[in-house]
């Protein structure tokens, strides 16, 4: 692809969203506004996080992208084929490999070390959109530090329901001072959000780029008399049979047939690879290698 | 060969460009950690770190303040030639560029409004030397703490007071490059 600049982008919009990442370092959880460019995908399809790997990426790293955790979804096969061709990187599924990886509502199972850098893709970066739909009001409610909204939102919850039903998309504080969307991820994955890798969030639609550097304090939001809870289905992969990854429920047949599996397609090859078997699961054949 | 205003830029930019960043990310997203950052060659006393960190951030978007012995004309004109960014005073820059001694007095610098605190500018310090540890740094990006070079502590102290608004400084020696966002805080050595 030499009809393109390399990453897709042209130098001046790296520029101004590398800047925009530089500002988003430095001031963790605040959401900079930057001018997203149309990309060749669907707006809701991760152009904001294509847009920030763009930025980010060098011909030296190796690229992954995950997709609910799956490495061979259309979205995440399409957008590592993008980068491949564009950007010249390596691709790999394997999470340790990667210098750099692209999600889309999940952060793998394995720890992620210094020296990679998780992009996120993000639909709505506003936790307060919902509850307050003027951009003027959210920006004046973050400068102020005005956040009461969101924990009476999470207080209904516990009148309505007993106990906090925010399951995905769950508010987060971070380093004491912004609280921040970490987009639609699991609650289950909010204490991975203290990571050892850069974690940047680019929302294309909604033009705004925040990030967590390595390290940072994020703290989910909560009450005294009702702790945060990282919660998963209540069972153990029936390929793997791990019983602490994320899972996903699959509906097997007509008649009720169910099976749950690791969300997260890498952790569960690997383990899968290394000789564990779950309920429904078969060695793997190339569990040899 | 003398230097020209023309010379010492990048030769391939989105590649060179590519990879300045990610120094300049992993400077700022891992204060006081040193970085390699080469691929400018730009005139003295300008030294090839701060000259790429211009090359890769700076653009006709973002105006930049030369302090002191770096506001001289050859610097001036690799710099408008290189990135075609106005040379303005401090209080309108996004990028200001000097000695520690050239760049105060601080206040004079944007450091961003309540509601849009991104609107501050980047100070990027040149030095002489970045190896030799004279405060420790904590805070986003650092473990425990790490020990770094910085010309002296109560400028960064008020500077981290003012968070979410405030500064963010580069600083530059060589082809070395070291990061300090508002967010660090400063400890005793």
């Amino acid at each position: 692809m030499t009809e393109y600049n390399y990453a897709y982008l042209d130098e001046q919009t790296k520029r101004m969203i590398r800047r925009a990442i530089l500002k988003g370092i430095a001031i963790p959880g605040y959401q900079v506004p930057f001018a997203s460019r149309e990309m060749p995908m669907p707006y809701g399809w991760g152009t904001g996080g294509v847009q920030v790997s763009a930025a980010v990426l060098t011909p030296d790293d190796t690229f992954k992208v995950i997709d609910q955790g799956a490495d061979d979804t259309t979205n995440a096969v399409s957008i590592r084929k993008f980068f491949e061709r564009t950007a010249q990187v390596r691709v790999t599924e394997a999470t340790a490999d990667a210098t750099v990886i692209q999600t889309r509502h999940r952060i793998p199972e394995q720890d992620l070390a210094e020296g990679q850098i998780l992009v996120y893709q993000v639909p709505i970066p506003e936790p307060l959109r919902f509850l307050e739909p003027r951009e003027t009001e959210t920006r004046k409610m973050h400068s102020l530090e005005d956040y009461g909204l969101m924990h009476v939102k999470l207080y209904e919850d516990i009148a309505q329901h007993g106990h906090i039903a925010t399951s995905y998309a769950y508010p987060v504080k971070v380093e004491g001072r912004y609280v921040m969307d970490p987009s639609p991820i699991p609650k289950f994955d909010n204490p991975k959000l203290n990571m050892a890798a850069i974690q940047l969030f680019g929302a294309g639609r909604e033009q705004r780029i925040y990030a967590v550097p390595p390290y940072t304090d994020v703290v989910s939001l909560d009450f005294d008399d009702h702790p945060f809870e990282p919660t998963k289905a209540d069972h153990a992969c029936d390929l793997c049979g791990s019983e602490t990854s994320y899972l996903d429920e699959v509906i097997i047949d007509d008649a009720g047939g169910r099976m749950f599996v690791c969300s997260d397609t890498d952790f569960c090859r690997c383990r899968r690879a290394a000789g564990h078997v779950g309920r429904l699961g078969t060695a793997l054949p190339e569990a040899a290698e | 060969m003398q230097h020209t205003a023309f010379q010492g830029g990048f030769t391939d930019a989105p590649i060179q460009a590519a990879h300045a960043f990610r120094a300049c990310l992993n400077a700022m997203a891992r204060p006081g950690e040193l970085q390699q950052i080469a691929g400018a060659a730009p005139p003295a006393p300008l030294s090839v770190a701060a000259g790429t960190v211009l090359l890769t951030l700076c653009d006709p978007e973002t105006p930049v303040y030369l302090a002191g012995a770096h506001s001289a004309k050859p610097i001036q004109d690799w710099v408008t030639f290189h990135t075609a960014a106005p040379l303005v005073g401090p209080s309108e820059a996004h990028f200001a560029l000097g000695i520690w001694d050239a760049l105060p007095p601080l206040t004079e610098y944007r450091i961003g409004t309540p509601e849009y605190p991104d609107r501050s500018a980047t100070l990027i310090v040149e030095c002489t030397d970045l190896d030799e540890a004279t405060h420790m740094l904590a805070g986003p990006g650092i473990k425990a703490t790490r020990a770094a070079f910085l010309p002296e502590a109560a400028a960064f102290t008020a500077n981290h007071a003012l968070f979410p608004l405030g500064l963010d400084f580069y600083f530059t020696a060589g082809d070395q490059l070291t990061g300090l966002p508002r967010t660090t805080r400063l400890e005793a050595l």
